[in-house]
């Protein structure tokens, strides 16, 4: 994989980020090229979630920096999407399918515009790559987990990022979402986007991504799966118990 | 006779108007802290307004209303402040550093009343019409001052749409966008400090968290939308306002701002039963989904029982039946009678007509 795209899609340096008194990154250093399909892999409390939210400057870092495609995210904030986890919302907020997808143009709406045609045709065009366009009026609260994540995807879609930040996208989501998934991420890749995502299911990374960052509040390894994803790094990031195909590894 | 009846009914008019524009702010506002889960803010700022009224008093040794409402503002604000900072520097949890918050500014503004009213000069009569409210001290001036601030407050949440409901659905998303979450925090807390101050001097500092949170109560039964949900809420609050401001002048000795409340709490009861998202409603849904759900068992049973018999029509008493699906039978299968899917022979045997035979194989 060249990585002769110009500068890194992500470039973190000495990142230490902590809550009170606990660390919860330890610095981490990263470098992720443009173009790849990234996953990041850890246990529980391990600062899968912290790191996302370090590089969109959702959490102010205790040390380090973090670049995002060669500048620092507020300059390149329109260039990013973000897919939070699906458990993050209240799914019986008063909305519906398309209104959600909507709010993704809101970066690019500035202070006072509200979503134009233009904005519709977009959000539309998102829920048909998700094949969720006959639900564009369903109420929220009645969507099944599955179809909850790719709205927020759809969501990620019409942001019309180069980069792409997901928090569990295939969370609890049924086998027919998490193939589409996949599917749409290729494309996205295949298209020259950059996609990073926490992921949970150690067995499928080498399947679905072609890099990994381990991460256990310090960074184990960073690389391709084929560098990176190997057993010993696994053990170590998940402290010596048999973390690949272990009832761990979830 | 006549002229008296025409001042009636221009206090009524004033009244009526303040308690309309006070109800429609007060709901409007009130969507975003009930969608938030912060209806008991709404509580702590009000409680905490009465110090400000009296601060305000002593200070600026003046009894206008506007600046009353302005003390109510500034202490009513600073509870808000308050509650941040402990739940940010100490352990104590959001519900209860509210409670603290809102007891201790109560508290010392009923001391401060206490204080005041002690002392010897009679000016300060009419301050504690802060606590409870009091509809016929509302003068022609406050109703414009209520209305001007509570449609520059209106006018904010328009400007604001976008940020104020990605603060309530998804900050994070918000803030990833570039949005000042942070910001748009403040002002929705400020707008909900403005709904509740304007309608002090009514409603009074006890109950008037009721009009911020039942209007949006209501509404949320009737919409799955924001827009709408805002816009019921604000009708709710405004037709609170106007039945009760009628209603208390009509009746003698009905106090205004009780009754304003207590008619919102009518409509929330009433939303909670008749409206789509409603009890009553819900319930009705589901038991005919029960019920179909329950013909389509029976029908089903009807066509293993057939089987059984290798194919030919054969009656079956509504008891067999009641068994297989260890409930009553009777119902679901006159049901199903009347969509002439089964029949019932003279000696109360049932069995799946052809029509009834063709569903059952559809299905």
């Amino acid at each position: 994989m060249s990585a002769a795209r110009g500068p890194a899609a992500i470039e973190v340096t000495d990142l230490t980020v902590a809550y009170g008194e606990k660390p919860v990154l330890w610095d981490v250093d990263v470098e992720i090229p443009q173009g790849t399909l990234t996953a990041v892999v850890g246990p529980n409390g391990a600062g899968k979630t912290t790191l996302i939210r370090a590089i969109l400057g959702l959490v102010e870092p205790a040390a380090g920096r973090t670049l995002v495609l060669g500048s620092a995210y507020e300059a390149n904030r329109r260039r990013v999407g973000y897919v939070p986890q699906r458990g993050s919302v209240d799914w019986d907020f008063p909305t519906d399918v398309l209104d959600v997808v909507l709010m993704g143009r809101y970066g690019h709406l500035g202070w006072l515009r509200r979503p134009g045609r233009a904005d519709r045709e977009a959000a539309l065009d998102a829920l048909r790559r998700v094949e969720m366009e006959a639900f564009a009026h369903r109420q929220i609260s009645q969507l099944s987990g599955g179809q909850q994540q790719r709205v927020f995807l759809a969501r990620a879609l019409v942001q019309d990022a180069d980069l792409y930040l997901m928090d569990e996208p295939f969370q609890g989501v049924d086998a027919t979402t998490e193939r589409a998934i996949v599917e749409l991420l290729r494309e996205l890749r295949s298209r020259g986007k950059t996609i990073v995502a926490v992921h949970h299911d150690l067995q499928t990374v080498p399947e679905y991504f072609d890099r990994v960052v381990l991460l256990n509040v310090r960074l184990v390894a960073s690389g391709t799966v084929e560098e990176a994803f190997t057993e010993e790094a696994l053990r170590k990031t998940y402290g010596g118990r048999s973390a690949l195909f272990g009832p761990d590894g979830r | 006779m006549t002229a008296v009846f025409l001042v009636d009914d221009y206090t009524l008019r004033t009244v009526a108007l303040g308690a309309v524009a006070l109800g429609a702010v007060g709901g409007a506002l009130g969507t975003f802290a009930v969608l938030r889960r912060q209806a008991l803010v709404g509580d702590a700022i009000s409680h905490a307004a009465l110090p400000g009224v009296v601060l305000a008093y002593v200070l600026l040794g003046t009894k206008a209303s506007q600046w009353l409402m302005l003390g109510a503002a500034v202490t009513g604000f600073a509870a808000t402040l308050a509650v941040g900072g402990i739940v940010r520097t100490t352990r104590v949890k959001t519900d209860a550093a509210l409670g603290i918050v809102l007891s201790v500014f109560f508290g010392v503004g009923l001391v401060l009343l206490t204080w005041v009213q002690r002392r010897p000069d009679a000016s300060q009569a009419g301050l504690d019409r802060f606590l409870f409210g009091q509809a016929a001290t509302v003068l022609r001036d406050d109703v414009v001052t209520i209305a001007v601030v509570g449609s520059l407050a209106l006018a904010v949440v328009a400007v604001l749409w976008k940020q104020l409901k990605l603060l309530a659905f998804d900050a994070e998303f918000g803030a990833s966008l570039g949005m000042r979450m942070h910001a748009v925090e403040i002002a929705l807390t400020a707008l909900l400090v403005v709904a509740i101050v304007i309608g002090l001097q009514m409603v009074g500092a006890v109950l008037m968290s009721a009009m911020i949170v039942a209007p949006a109560a209501a509404a949320r039964q009737w919409t799955n939308r924001l827009g709408p949900m805002t816009l019921v809420a604000a009708g709710v609050g405004a037709a609170a306002g106007a039945i009760g401001a009628v209603a208390s002048s009509e009746v003698e000795r009905l106090p205004t701002g009780p009754t304003i409340v207590l008619v919102a709490t009518a409509i929330v009861i009433g939303s909670f039963l008749v409206a789509p998202r409603g009890v009553l409603v819900r319930r009705l849904r589901a038991r005919r989904a029960r019920s179909r759900l329950a013909a389509h068992a029976v029908l089903a049973d009807l066509a293993v029982l057939e089987d059984g018999h290798g194919g030919v029509a054969h009656g079956h008493p509504a008891a067999t039946i009641g068994v297989m699906e260890e409930a009553d039978a009777t119902t679901a299968l006159r049901g199903l009678e009347q969509d002439g899917l089964v029949r019932c022979d003279s000696e109360g045997n049932w069995s799946l007509t052809e029509r009834g035979r063709e569903e059952a194989r559809r299905r």
